[in-house]
């Protein structure tokens, strides 16, 4: 951890350090998210049987990875944002994971 | 700190001395532009992380609900115009473009490119919210708010349940426009600060701060979209 701290201050003795992402990557990642939207639409079309929702959700989910590697830039921040990052998601799954765990499994309910 | 030279000038005060050498923007209590540069992005990501937490609050709700009641859903989400959500998918995802373009063209020093790509994503922002407010306006026409006016009644049986669907379509998409408003609203000062020259390849963060919420924001409806648009009726439910 020391080594990270030293090497974080070093990068960062004057201005910050910055990492201006090629042109066109910003483009490639709109297109991306662009194909996905569409993709998200014409799979909705299908009748997929239980496969509709987790694809809908695996498209969602690789265009928000998208979006937050390249145009949230987390691909070039710190360790520490990296380790910020996938805290919130960790919490997250453990908020829909604990809340799924008791309200779908109440065999009470007639599902 | 010790090389200050002042080429023996009438003496300076002290905090005229820090001013001549120190960027205007950097607060005191950092070292330097690059610390203050990292200190402001992890914040941003702390509270971003709240945010991850508020939305995903509402959506646990969805998801229990739904698949409680999978045919309400459904039926709630084809009373959407399913071609105004993919619209302005396409549309939030231009404006995340020119806000990403605008931290870009702000780290290259260029100030009216950064000027320009906050205006454009100012603008379809607005684009996004006047879509919103025609859906709004139809679904209130339709009596599709939830509450005393909610009258949609062509599948009685379900009316309650859509009626719940409903209450998650406004909650959300509501939560998500209030956080656009305020995001146009941010950009309104970050065109006028830009349009001051304050940003440079030195000092860029407050934009690059700027993009991490108007993205963040993207990444919800990014969600929003299938969720409350795009439900294959459930045939299997």
């Amino acid at each position: 951890m020391a080594d990270v701290t030293t090497t974080d201050l070093d990068h960062s003795q004057h201005a910050p350090h910055v990492h201006v992402t090629p042109m066109w990557i910003y483009l490639a990642v709109f297109f991306a998210l662009a194909v996905g939207t569409v993709l998200t639409v014409a799979a909705s079309r299908y009748d997929l049987g239980m496969w509709n929702t987790p694809i809908a959700l695996f498209i969602a989910t690789v265009k928000a990875v998208l979006v937050i590697l390249y145009f949230m830039h987390v691909i070039h921040s710190t360790r520490l944002t990296w380790v910020v990052v996938i805290a919130s998601f960790l919490w997250l799954g453990v908020l829909f994971v604990l809340t799924f765990a008791d309200y779908l499994t109440r065999a009470w309910n007639i599902y | 700190m010790s090389d200050i030279t002042l080429g023996g000038n009438t003496p300076l005060p002290d905090v005229e001395e820090h001013h001549e050498h120190h960027h205007p923007f950097l607060q005191h209590h950092f070292e330097d532009l690059g610390q203050q540069h990292e200190a402001s992005t992890l914040g941003m990501w702390m509270f971003l992380s709240t945010e991850i937490l508020f939305f995903g609050g509402i959506l646990a709700a969805y998801w229990v609900y739904r698949v409680l009641y999978p045919e309400a859903w459904a039926i709630g989400a084809a009373q959407q115009i399913w071609w105004l959500g993919a619209i302005n998918t396409i549309v939030l995802i231009i404006s995340s473009l020119t806000m990403a373009l605008a931290v870009r063209n702000a780290q290259l020093g260029r100030r009216m490119g950064t000027v320009y790509m906050l205006i454009a994503t100012l603008f379809f922002g607005s684009v996004f919210l006047g879509v919103k407010a025609y859906e709004y306006t139809k679904h209130w026409q339709e009596g599709l708010f939830p509450g005393a006016s909610f009258h949609w009644m062509e599948k009685p049986d379900q009316a309650p349940h859509v009626q719940l669907f409903m209450t998650f379509y406004w909650c959300l998409t509501g939560m998500h426009a209030l956080h656009m408003v305020i995001g146009a609203g941010l950009l309104l000062w970050f065109i006028w600060r830009a349009w001051k020259g304050h940003f440079g390849p030195e000092y860029y963060g407050p934009v690059e701060i700027m993009g991490l919420y108007w993205h963040f924001v993207d990444i919800v409806w990014i969600f929003l979209f299938p969720f409350l648009y795009l439900i294959h009726e459930a045939h299997h439910g």
